[in-house]
């Protein structure tokens, strides 16, 4: 209790223990590039560098709502399969339906966000342990996936806008040669949005207050449930988002894709330094994560290491990212 | 303080990185294509499963013996569209003298492939390929023939004449219209006097196609045979046929393997099945993309072969290989 207290009235030094996490974390990606760029020719071009940007797109996106979510000291499993949700809604109001892209973009956001109040209820008023109640989500959103998809995959070959407007460049129209992909500029937008979420807006300050004591976050007058139920609905709406990205990118709906990608999100969260314990993190080191975990993914494939060790490596990094935390946070006592 | 245990962590970092690449320095090499070897990806649709783990043994096999470099690798399940593409587009960037691809799902694969058209890579496809006409040449079962040869067994098995069942997995797929048309036109065109019941779509569900052998063998209680056209339809089958006491008495030919109809063919339930030769599907594709390199022409598609195998033979090394369990 003694040292709790004393953690709490010492604010800074978790901001600065927060900020030298991120800068390890920064540390160890720009090393990995390193690496790889001096053993592997073929890693350093500009094509596999766009490679990189894309398959972080969308776990960074999940993983910057799971951000939130954790830094409450909670947890939500459901994201993978309510982005899978959120695709397939979307193919149904555009292919299925034939109403206008907007319309099924907004869809698929939307059908995130329900989903996610939905966790936020079970959490908050049920009191529902997170871990419980977003796995039973999780299961409920795959099972809908498929009956909402007809158990086949839903495409978008009626509407070629849809995969253009997320894997056309805009960038590369106006620039020539710098042919980066929407999808890339969604998820920095995205993280932009979330970074100011966090730290400017009173959402964010009751995030981190929620997660450093909920206790006395409830007894200083805070709607303790209200705002709870709200972050777990942001973690929606980014799974939401999530979904129409990769839909686009694969060009249909798959109703039986996603499962597992939550994990993948979770890492990249625990790895940029935000505490499964809660009350800290921060979207940078989120978005830091999600590129260690693609950057390696993409470089060990580069050097074709047998994928079985691919998967043990970047296990190991997680491990490590945890294990980094709790040394840091020995150091502070 | 604070700073050495930094520089110890990324130390430990660099290690761990360093021991990978020492692992693997063989085959980093060839990948980086400044040798002499040709670098050929094979991107599957899956590598846990032991039909893939076959697939990877005849692509590597068959590289040894043309002296090039292959790397097999392919999502953790076949629902991974995007991680499939991110292992294509990965292997895109390594610049392979040709790829072999079996698509989880052609339309998102097209605008990938046709990156590797442009730069004058040659694709092959196998197992079920790429629907569409980038592929050089798809190496591939031949389904219709390997059902039709179901088709002989089974008629030869009840005496030229009867009923029999007919189970398939759906009604959409590739490898589903393909086994169930090549058995049936097996049966109408040589043995005029087997009458068929069904085809029943049983989803590759054991419980499902159960439950479909069972209403048609209670409806038809006359019924000598039956094939079940894939592994889950013909495990489906022997249950009924073991639930309603008939064993013996009805004649059950299945397809593909796995340790239940390994079980079945063993102890006398089941007649035999086909089985496909994922061996050949991998020496096949390899062959075939080291032809492209050379620029020999190939035909559209490749058979790669089958094999009967009931009670008699299922223990022979040939056939041993191709069974998985």
């Amino acid at each position: 209790m003694d040292s709790f207290l004393g953690r709490l009235g010492r604010p800074r030094a978790l901001v600065r223990s927060d900020a030298i996490q991120r800068f390890l974390a920064f540390g160890a990606l720009i090393l990995i590039i390193v690496f790889f760029s001096i053993t592997s020719p073929a890693f350093r071009q500009f094509d596999n560098a766009i490679g990189i940007l894309i398959a972080t797109a969308v776990v960074g996106v999940l993983a910057l709502g799971e951000t939130f979510v954790i830094i409450t000291a909670g947890i939500d499993l459901s994201i993978g399969t309510v982005m899978t949700l959120s695709a397939v809604m979307t193919g149904v109001v555009v292919t299925n339906l034939g109403l206008p892209v907007p319309v099924g973009i907004l869809a698929g956001i939307l059908t995130g966000g329900v989903v996610g109040l939905g966790n936020g209820l079970l959490v908050a008023r049920l009191k529902l342990p997170p871990f419980i109640a977003t796995l039973g989500t999780l299961n409920v959103a795959r099972g809908l996936a498929l009956v909402i998809s007809g158990l086949a995959p839903i495409y978008f070959t009626g509407t070629p806008e849809f995969n253009h407007a997320l894997m056309g460049s805009l960038l590369g129209a106006i620039i020539p040669g710098l042919d980066i992909p929407n999808i890339v500029l969604v998820m920095f937008g995205a993280a932009i949005v979330a970074a100011l979420l966090l730290g400017k807006t009173i959402l964010g300050r009751y995030t981190y207050a929620l997660g450093s004591n909920e206790e006395a976050a409830r007894l200083s007058g805070v709607n303790v449930d209200a705002w709870k139920a709200g972050v777990y609905a942001l973690g929606g709406l980014f799974a939401g988002l999530g979904g129409v990205m990769i839909a686009a990118r694969v060009n249909s709906a798959q109703p039986s894709l996603g499962f597992g990608y939550e994990l993948e999100a979770i890492s990249a969260v625990v790895i940029g330094g935000t505490s499964l314990s809660g009350g800290e993190g921060s979207i940078l080191g989120t978005v830091i994560g999600a590129f260690i975990i693609s950057t390696l993914t993409n470089g060990l494939r580069i050097m074709s290491v047998p994928q079985e060790w691919q998967t043990v490596v970047t296990g190991v990094v997680v491990i490590f990212a945890v294990y980094l935390d709790i040394l840091r946070r020995r150091q502070q006592q | 303080m604070r700073s050495k245990r930094f520089f110890t962590i990324l130390g430990a970092a660099a290690l761990v990185l360093a021991a990978c690449s020492a692992n693997t320095g063989a085959s980093g090499a060839a990948s980086g294509g400044g040798t002499a070897k040709s670098y050929i990806p094979v991107v599957s649709k899956g590598f846990q499963h032991q039909f893939w783990q076959a697939v990877k043994k005849g692509a590597e096999q068959e590289a040894a013996k043309e002296n090039v470099t292959v790397n097999f690798e392919g999502p953790e399940n076949e629902s991974q569209v995007d991680k499939q593409m991110e292992m294509l587009q990965a292997e895109y960037d390594k610049h392979p003298a040709a790829v072999c691809f079996a698509a989880l799902d052609s339309q998102a694969a097209i605008p990938l492939l046709q990156k590797f058209k442009d730069a004058k890579i040659p694709v092959i496809g196998f197992d079920s390929g790429v629907d569409s006409d980038i592929p050089v040449t798809t190496a591939a079962t031949d389904n219709i023939a390997a059902a039709g040869t179901a088709a002989d067994k089974l008629a030869d098995a009840i005496g030229g004449s009867g009923k029999v069942g007919l189970i398939v997995h759906d009604q959409t797929s590739r490898t589903g219209i393909d086994r169930r048309d090549g058995f049936l036109k097996e049966m109408k065109s040589k043995y005029p006097n087997v009458q068929i019941i069904g085809p029943q779509y049983g989803g590759g569900d054991q419980l499902k196609s159960a439950d479909l052998a069972k209403a048609m063998i209670q409806a038809n209680p006359d019924i000598k045979g039956f094939f079940g056209a894939n592994e889950g339809s013909a495990i489906g089958v022997i249950n009924a046929v073991t639930e309603l006491n008939k064993s013996g008495k009805i004649k059950v030919v299945g397809y593909d393997s796995g340790q239940a109809q390994i079980d079945a063919i063993n102890n006398g339930l089941m007649l035999g099945a086909i089985t496909q030769n994922p061996i050949g599907i991998g020496e096949q594709c390899v062959k075939a993309a080291v032809k492209a390199i050379k620029g020999e022409s190939l035909p559209k598609t490749i058979d790669t072969g089958f094999f009967w195998y009931d009670k008699s033979n299922i223990n022979d090394p040939e056939i041993q290989a191709v069974l998985y369990k």
